[in-house]
């Protein structure tokens, strides 16, 4: 049986029972998984390829949604709702929980227009408030400094690690309750990781927090709570120090010290 | 003579026969080229753009009439073929993606790329300069638009798949409908490829005789109405090359290398609008 913790504080989301299968296949990729996922703190999600891991975070927004076919059951608990709902509205939900992907995903488009197109989606077209918020946004990505001068320019001259604290002001920008972060670090430098991860840290303040990483390393230094999954199954969720030291799990054990993965 | 040598040697004649093909094959492009250059320069003047086409043996003439009907017809014809075509691509590579209708419209829009232009002049005929009772500026426009329609369609298509797939994720992740994917995003990482894939419709079209000779037909004299017979360069050029005055076999000339100068100009500007969007 799996050892979930009782999270004491408010849940951002709360997975019940949640079971997703992909289009065509005979078995859920995710089998019965229960899992709250605590306010304004950092969750890393571990487990070895195919685990089903990043299947799970891409629940959270609805992202498999864009191609058809693909079933949940269960529940996805949400400001006091289920957001697996047919009537869920999936561009507001997006706009609540936000997403950092493997590889930056700068737009073929200006830095500014980059961090102002959430906003200009809602609707935003005032420039003083335009031009606040891209700078607020980029100051709390840790990127203002380097781009202040050339906020005109295409955005696709910035680095892998610039491009990377890009996108996360462009989903910071619309005020996000919830980020996910798919392993946002897999393709950077060890100095680009180092700046994104002190940025997940700051950032949980205003926002609850989900990471996919391979590294286990990154989970202990960045999470508050660490989930392992194996096999679609959510096997352990704990405090992060807690499932390093002292697991409950055989699994988990045999994972983190690495005797599979 | 050891293997080794022996297959040096062999390695050998084989490489100087296919650069000799490769030269062969060249050198009769370039042969087209300096014949039309020669030609072409020597029958130009500035009366071809002055004045329109008249009897065989008057100083007065020249090429106004079908330069003017020619940039009439395949602008028309783009302003047909383009929208239609970008919006298919758009259906295939953001809708219809791998589903059998996708398929299929790919298949028969392969099969339409290889049509002879003249079957499809002949079905403009039918279906528009019969009806009509005359033949049209409009039906030519439409027999070089359903030739321009498949290459567009084609390229934009092929060029829409290379956008990544996470780039559209991100913005759906924003929060943004579908139709703001593909205007915001996905076009623009696609820009340079379709433009590409526009002038070299273009340039295909510019040079149809074929699909005009029945549609838009030709004329000896300028005009604009779009309901009328229409002269085209390619037209008007087959008409005076067969003829037997020298003076209209000049002015053939003359339009040959003005449209060829046009096409080489399409084709080259396209290429490097492709090779500055690939090196960013």
């Amino acid at each position: 049986m799996a050892s979930i913790i009782d999270i004491k504080e408010e849940c951002a989301l709360n997975v019940r029972d949640f079971e997703f299968t992909y289009k065509g296949a005979s078995a859920p990729s995710l089998k019965k998984v229960t899992m709250p996922i605590a306010k304004n703190s950092v969750t890393a999600l571990i487990g070895p390829s195919g685990c089903g891991k990043t299947t799970l975070l891409r629940s959270f927004n609805r992202m498999h949604d864009l191609y058809p076919g693909n079933t949940y059951n269960g529940e996805i608990e949400f400001e006091g709702r289920n957001i697996l709902g047919a009537k869920e509205d999936l561009i507001h939900l997006r706009t609540k929980i936000g997403m950092i992907f493997q590889k930056p995903t700068a737009f073929p488009m200006s830095i500014f227009d980059n961090v102002a197109y959430g906003m200009r989606l809602q609707g935003i077209k005032n420039k003083t408030e335009l031009n606040d918020r891209v700078e607020k946004a980029l100051q709390d990505a840790a990127l203002w400094k380097e781009v202040k001068d050339r906020l005109k320019n295409d955005a696709n001259g910035l680095s892998g690690g610039q491009q990377q604290r890009l996108c996360i002001a462009r989903a910071i920008a619309v005020e996000p309750e919830v980020l996910l972060f798919d392993e946002p670090t897999s393709a950077l430098d060890p100095i680009s990781t180092q700046g994104i991860e002190k940025l997940v840290i700051e950032l949980k303040e205003r926002v609850s927090i989900i990471i996919v990483t391979h590294n286990m390393q990154q989970a202990a230094r960045v999470s508050d709570y660490t989930g392992f999954m194996y096999l679609g199954e959510l096997i352990e969720l704990g405090h992060t120090e807690e499932l390093f030291v002292t697991p409950k799990e055989k699994l988990t054990q045999e994972y983190i010290t690495g005797k599979f993965g | 003579m050891t293997a080794t040598q022996k297959r040096i040697i062999i390695n050998r004649l084989a490489l100087a026969f296919s650069t000799l093909s490769a030269v062969i094959a060249l050198a009769f492009l370039f042969w087209i080229l300096a014949v039309l250059v020669m030609k072409g320069v020597d029958a130009l003047n500035w009366n071809i753009f002055i004045y329109e086409g008249s009897p065989p043996g008057y100083e007065d003439s020249g090429l106004k009439h079908a330069l003017i009907g020619q940039l009439i017809l395949v602008g028309l014809a783009t302003l047909i073929g383009v929208p239609l075509g970008i919006m298919a691509g758009t259906y295939l590579s953001e809708y219809g993606k791998s589903s059998n209708l996708a398929h299929v419209i790919r298949d028969i829009s392969d099969i339409m790329m290889s049509a002879p232009s003249i079957v499809i002049g002949a079905f403009v005929y039918a279906i528009v300069v019969m009806p009509m009772g005359h033949f049209s500026a409009w039906a030519g426009a439409i027999a070089l638009a359903i030739i321009m329609i498949p290459i567009i369609l084609r390229t934009t298509d092929d060029m829409l798949q290379l956008v990544p797939g996470t780039l559209r994720e991100a913005a759906f992740a924003l929060g943004a409908p579908k139709y703001k994917v593909i205007l915001d995003v996905v076009y623009r990482g696609a820009k340079a490829g379709i433009l590409t894939g526009v002038l070299l419709g273009i340039a295909r079209v510019a040079g149809e005789t074929a699909p005009l000779l029945f549609t838009s037909f030709n004329d000896n004299f300028f005009t604009t109405d779009l309901n009328e017979a229409m002269p085209s360069l390619t037209v008007t050029m087959f008409n005076y090359a067969i003829s037997p005055y020298d003076d209209w076999q000049q002015l053939g000339w003359a339009a040959a290398f003005i449209l060829s100068m046009f096409i080489l100009g399409l084709n080259i500007l396209g290429r490097l609008i492709l090779l500055a969007g690939k090196r960013k």
